[in-house]
């Protein structure tokens, strides 16, 4: 473990960029974007389960962090998030069975993922403000 | 499970491939993303119904048996399925072998940390009275 050779400048192939986006591409990408952010979300789970162990008071203070604007901001996009890794989830499960490669199927599975995953969090967040009022 | 002719006879009755743990990964992700979909569905119908109520309610819904040991296997399966695909977005983007190593260290560490948090409040909310 002597000094490390200056690597030789080899061409590179030409990475993601050069492709024109495709709809099932972005949702590739939109996959692991939002399964990190749901990584890192769950230290707001484990927080929220945390405060309400701790008593009335920790929990009080959490609630007023996820009732301020950017704390509903992130709870909305967290369930977005939420909803669609799930879809995007089913998807792959789908495409595991050996189907849904096709062309137009590929391209449905893509546009159904985003339409649900969109109004599945609309629908959630209507019911949750129209029905029982919203968070507290 | 590439298996061509350039491996031994042994290595194909192992059918473990070049990484020595074959499918492992691949099959606890689907596993657990079978299991994650009922499971963060009954997730988020338990938080529904726990919004607007005060902190006893809270206390005592999250701490009942059935909500309990849905949101204990939910964290289970969950923290589960982030590591392998965290592991696999490392593996993918970080080419330095040292920041690698020191990533998935920290990848492991960190979901260890938020699953025991996790099932640690629950435990103490199930058994508080």
């Amino acid at each position: 473990m002597t000094d490390v050779k200056t690597p030789v400048e080899r061409p590179l192939s030409p990475h993601l960029f050069i492709y024109k986006p495709m709809l099932t591409m972005l949702m590739s990408i939109a996959h692991r974007i939002t399964g990190t952010a749901l990584y890192f979300g769950t230290l707001l789970i484990a927080w929220w389960l945390l405060a309400a162990a701790s008593g009335p008071n920790t929990y009080a203070a959490m609630g007023s962090f996820i009732n301020s604007i950017f704390g509903r901001l992130i709870l909305f996009g967290y369930t977005w998030a939420l909803l669609h890794h799930m879809l995007g989830g089913i998807r792959h499960l789908i495409w595991d069975t050996g189907r849904g490669f096709g062309p137009y199927e590929r391209e449905w599975l893509a546009i159904a993922t985003l339409v649900g995953s969109i109004s599945l969090t609309i629908i959630i967040w209507v019911v949750g403000y129209l029905f029982v009022g919203g968070p507290r | 499970m590439a298996v061509g002719r350039m491996s031994t006879p042994l290595a194909r009755v192992r059918g473990l491939g070049p990484a020595h743990s074959g499918t492992d990964h691949f099959w606890h992700q689907r596993l657990t993303a079978v299991a994650n979909v009922p499971l963060i569905i009954a997730f988020v119908f338990i938080l529904i119904a726990l919004l607007r109520r005060n902190h006893a309610a809270v206390v005592q819904i999250l701490g009942s048996p059935l909500v309990a040991v849905i949101l204990l296997l939910c964290i289970i399966s969950v923290t589960a399925h982030m590591r392998i695909g965290m592991q696999v977005i490392i593996e993918d983007y970080v080419q330095d072998q040292r920041a690698k190593l020191v990533l998935l260290m920290a990848n492991t560490f960190f979901v260890v940390a938020v699953a025991l948090a996790s099932v640690f409040a629950l435990l103490m909310l199930s058994f508080k009275v």
